[in-house]
């Protein structure tokens, strides 16, 4: 005893000057039994003594003590934080041997969120800008009234400027939502609704939230949101009557189900309610047996549709805000609808870039199979199946050269020189033997398109390979809150353009162009000016199938690459082509725009449903082609062909 | 484009050869001998197709000695409606010239159509003894709702949809067997057909229209139970207690004396005056046209009547096959009945029946298994990886040496004793 005396006194002389400067320690002596048994209740106490105090090392204990790390010494009632094995002690850091019996203090849940508000408070003001920052995220996931006071105070000193807009904003939703009064809160909303983020959003529908309600008549002093008609679209008159239920104004109703409960209950012997069980299997027997019974009393009386009109006709419908204040809800209302006029437009707006991004890859997969549809009018069933080509071979790439820059500036001329390679070969072997029975191409290549395709597979795996984008591909450019594009979707953008770009030169400004149009409109008379109508087919298709690879690169970079990749192409590629106009790049450009802009249209009104999307635009497509078989950009005059 | 020669008719007619040589001018009609002897080649069809069904049966386990499986009588039950579902397939490609990809999404029409029946009886009867229980009899709705709930419980739905307002009745679920794909035909058909959609062009057309049907049918809303499919259709409500050995017989039979009938429906009709306008417009369309036939009315016929065919062997094949789901209608479906048809020989009936018959059972033996590995020393060629690679190569090869197909032979053994 006399030793444990001595102990403390030799440690209350070590402090420097515990009257002059407060220490932790003593804050917590003072209220010891708080600190070791804590409630939700007291705690507030000590967690004001410690706000005041402004010791910086009240956080760590703070945080200590939230995670269950304190300890209390029994032999003199000291705390400290427990490391390990070792005790740390709370002022001054020192790490004090553990062999000292030491019972840990155990905060309950509620305890340890009073503690969490107080340490905000700290956190907002800690030197350290990541404890800054995640302390205003904190408050952003679970916003409370009391988080305005300290984070409005830790504003003006606020030394990050990034940080300080975020505790401004961040403010000024606790204020729209929290404050006091109501001009105060109607200027913080007014003030929100120059933004578009989902928070702000979130933050005014919070403040918009209702709840339904009835009564007898339209209560005077509720903010009432809307009144509503039992049997309009808002409220069906079985839900209606449900709300009756729920506030105890009227019974509720003996459902199909609680009759035949209440019937078998009450069996006696091979009657019900005077009816034979045998007879019971219609609704209206049932209904007879159950009045039987009610009128006999053991049951509850059923609730006839009269009694429900009744009910429903005597009472009045309508939801309430959860806020008291019209003024306020007024004003959200307001900011609301404008904020959402503007999202709306963003949202069109960032549809269109998604639209223009699918559009680009629908042009890239396409303008293979236009060039060699079009020039040659050959269908080439197996043109997805280059596609995947291109894929793997950029994967192969990416196997052997691991720089991802490198190997995707590698893979895209390598893919279009294997690709050209097999679409020569094709040309050489199969088609050129079929020109003049263009179904049986269709057929040929269909034939090489599965057996590549089962190739790939024993080749390759069935499971999807991966083809990395390079890391300056990552992320997304965004705009606002709304708005945002991923960088691969724009390098695919820009790699279509200058597609579109090449083969418009190609085409109409070097010699293989001008002699690939020649044997397009006349193969005769092309022969016959020197030009060899083998060798243009050949290149041509070679060209188509080349494309198809570089396509296949592109493609692979944002989806998954496997051997039946082509597939999920070839009939969107069809399609871009048959609505384009067959023969035309610029028919192509078109039908891809059309069938990328429709698409994403058609997922914007129903976008659960991506499988249904494309469902509506494949029947769009065979109505269109009724009203412009030849596509939206036909070729006119002798070019025409048949 | 396919520049017609004048050989060209008379070499398509098939196993018409035999009777009075026809030229494009004669009418075949005029023959006063019977419609079969004119055509012997129906005669030695039929022929052969029952010797076929009877000895299947007579090897059967359920009738006969039990030398083949139950499981392995299904597959020739099966295989006789890919059987005639390719002869439909011949008569509007072979003959007509439209390289339909959709006869494969009328097959799968028809399946679903008496598939709807056959579950939602099935259940019934299910549903119906397990209520039995109860200490009350249930009500009308009690029933239904249990169906429902039965039914669309794997897609979390208990709703019937307006698609099974007609379930609970077989007579007009067979009805839309033939109905649902022939009206989509006609309708489909004749936006097409009108609108002078051909070639290449129709191809791919109907191709998206199988496509959007199966799309539609893989969402879990479109009312047939999503990606699930029908299953346990080789239950037949009211004969569960017949063994599934004596169901395969009878089915066989079913399919066989549909695949007669059918073929001599088609001999019927790709014969006469009106067999030779349809080969007409196959080989030039615009010259038929100027001749004043309304091509787009025999077109149109042609492609609603083997859609109906098709519906019907689908609603043959799929209590055999036991379970109907929208992969079955995926485009590359339809696209292997072309292969089937242009391997067997088109233009000539018993071509797309030898086509299916050998390419859908060659296909069943290398990835069942059946057929033996081959091992290069460095390499191991399994089949079942290798299978679709030589079936790709070998229609290569068939479309650009053997454009007759296998039928083609046959041309070789009547030419010797003419």
């Amino acid at each position: 005893m006399l030793r444990a005396f001595l102990i403390a006194l030799a440690l209350c002389v070590s402090l420097p000057g515990p009257t002059v400067a407060q220490t932790l320690q003593d804050i917590l002596q003072t209220h010891a039994d708080l600190v070791a048994k804590p409630s939700r209740k007291t705690v507030g106490v000590v967690l004001d003594d410690l706000a005041a105090s402004n010791l910086p090392q009240a956080v760590d204990f703070l945080e200590a003590w939230q995670g269950r790390e304190v300890v209390r010494r029994a032999s003199d009632g000291r705390f400290f934080r427990k490391e390990g094995d070792a005790l740390v002690d709370l002022d001054t850091g020192e790490v004090i041997s553990s062999d000292i019996d030491a019972k840990p203090v155990r905060p309950n849940g509620g305890v340890r969120r009073a503690i969490g508000e107080v340490l905000v408070q700290f956190q907002l003001s800690s030197p350290d800008l990541s404890r800054r920052q995640a302390a205003v995220e904190a408050i952003a996931r679970s916003p409370a009234a009391d988080q305005l006071a300290p984070l409005s105070a830790s504003i003006p000193d606020e030394p990050d400027p990034s940080l300080k807009a975020r505790k401004a904003q961040l403010a000024q939703m606790l204020t729209a939502r929290f404050a006091d009064d109501t001009a105060t809160r109607v200027a913080a909303i007014a003030a929100l609704s120059g933004s578009m983020s989902i928070e702000t959003r979130a933050v005014l529908n919070q403040i918009l939230a209702t709840r339904p309600g009835v009564a007898a008549s339209l209560p005077d002093d509720a903010n009432i949101a809307t009144v509503l008609t039992p049997g309009s679209d808002a409220l069906s008159r079985e839900d209606a009557y449900a709300h009756l239920v729920d506030a105890g104004l009227a019974p509720a109703p003996v459902t199909a189900a609680a009759i035949r409960d209440a019937l078998i209950a009450n069996i006696d012997g091979e009657t019900v309610g005077g009816v034979a069980v045998a007879d019971l299997d219609t609704d209206a027997a049932r209904a007879t047996a159950y009045v039987a019974l009610a009128t006999a009393g053991i049951v509850p009386p059923p609730v006839t549709d009269a009694d429900r009109e009744a009910a429903l006709d005597a009472h009045v419908f309508y939801t309430l805000y959860a806020e008291d204040d019209p003024a306020v809800t007024t004003a959200a209302e307001e900011a609301l609808t404008a904020i959402e006029t503007r999202v709306g437009v963003n949202q069109v707006l960032d549809l269109s870039l998604d639209a223009l991004s699918l559009a680009s890859i629908y042009f890239l997969a396409a303008i293979g199979l236009a060039i060699t549809f079009g020039v040659m009018g050959v269908i080439n069933m197996a043109h997805g199946e280059f596609i995947m080509m291109g894929a793997y071979t950029g994967y192969v790439v990416q196997l052997v050269v691991p720089d991802y820059t490198l190997s995707i500036l590698l893979a895209l001329p390598l893919a279009f020189a294997v690709t050209f390679g097999a679409g020569v070969a094709m040309e050489r072997l199969v088609i050129r033997w079929l020109y003049h029975r263009p179904l049986e191409t269709l057929l040929a290549t269909f034939g090489i398109s599965i057996a590549l395709q089962q190739l790939a597979k024993n080749v390759f795996g069935t499971q999807a390979r991966p083809l990395t984008s390079p890391g300056w591909l990552d992320g997304a450019w965004v705009l606002n809150d709304v708005v945002a594009i991923s960088y691969i979707r724009i390098a695919i953008f820009v790699l279509a353009l200058t597609f579109l770009a090449l083969i418009l030169f190609v085409l109409n400004r070097t010699r293989l162009g001008l002699e690939v149009r020649a044997v397009t409109q006349n193969p005769g008379m092309a022969a016959s000016m020197g030009i060899n109508p083998d060798r243009i087919n050949m290149l041509t298709f070679g060209l188509g199938s080349g494309i198809a690879g570089i396509a296949g690169v592109a493609i692979g970079l944002y989806a998954k690459v496997t051997s039946e990749m082509g597939t999920d192409y070839i009939v969107q590629s069809f399609m871009t082509v048959v609505v384009g106009g067959v023969g035309n790049v610029w028919g192509t450009l078109a039908g891809a725009a059309l069938i990328g802009f429709l698409q994403k249209g058609i997922e914007w009104f129903n976008p659960s449903n991506t499988l249904a999307a494309q469902t509506y635009m494949i029947l769009f497509i065979i109505l269109f082609i009724q009203f412009r078989p030849k596509g939206i950009v036909a070729l006119r005059g002798r070019a025409a062909g048949d | 484009m396919t520049r017609p020669t004048p050989s060209s008719v008379r070499k398509y007619l098939g196993g018409a050869r035999g009777g009075s040589a026809p030229s494009p001018g004669a009418t075949p009609l005029g023959g006063a001998r019977p419609f079969v002897m004119r055509h012997p080649s129906v005669l030695w069809f039929l022929l052969a197709l029952s010797a076929f069904t009877l000895g299947v049966t007579f090897l059967s386990d359920a009738f006969g000695i039990g030398l083949l499986s139950t499981s392995f009588v299904k597959t020739l039950g099966k295989t006789l409606c890919l059987c005639l579902v390719a002869i439909a397939m011949d008569v509007v490609w072979g003959y007509c010239g439209i390289l339909s990809l959709g006869h494969f999404a009328f097959f799968g029409i028809g399946g679903y159509a008496i598939g709807m029946w056959l579950m939602y009886a099935r259940t019934e009867r299910i549903v119906e003894a397990s209520l039995a229980e109860a200490p009350l009899p249930p009500t009308e709705q009690e029933v239904i709702d249990a169906i429902g709930v039965q039914i669309f419980g794997v897609v979390g739905s208990s709703e019937f949809p307006a698609l099974w307002a007609f379930a609970d009745s077989l007579a007009l679920q067979l009805l839309m067997v033939a109905l649902v794909p022939g009206l989509l035909a006609l309708v489909f058909g004749w936006l097409a057909f009108r609108s002078r959609v051909t070639g290449v062009y129709l191809s791919i057309l109907t191709q998206a229209m199988t496509l959007a049907l199966s799309l539609y049918l893989f969402q879990n809303d479109s009312g047939l139970r999503g990606n699930n499919g029908l299953s346990g259709l080789q239950n037949i409500p009211g004969f569960e207690a017949v063994p599934q050995s004596v169901i395969s017989i009878v089915f066989l039979w079913a399919s066989a004396l549909a695949l007669g009938l059918g073929y001599v429906l088609f001999a019927w009709v790709v014969s006469g005056k009106m067999g030779s306008v349809i080969r007409a417009i196959r080989d030039d369309e615009a010259r038929v046209r100027f001749l004043g036939y309304h091509v787009e009315s025999y077109k149109l016929f042609v492609f609603t009547l083997t859609a109906i065919v098709a519906g019907i062997a689908g609603a043959l094949y799929y209590p055999q096959a036991g379970i109907i789901n929208p992969a079955e209608i995926a485009p590359i479906a339809s696209i292997y009945l072309a292969v089937w048809v242009a391997i067997g020989g088109r233009g000539r009936l018993y071509g797309a029946v030898i086509g299916a018959a050998f390419v859908s059972l060659l296909s069943s033996w290398f990835t069942g298994g059946g057929a033996p590995d081959i091992p290069l020393g460095f390499y191991t060629i399994q089949w079942t990886d290798w299978w679709l690679v030589l079936l790709g190569v070998s229609f290569v090869v068939v479309t650009l040496f053997f454009p007759k197909g296998i039928g083609g032979l046959f041309d070789h053994l009547v030419r010797k004793d003419p």
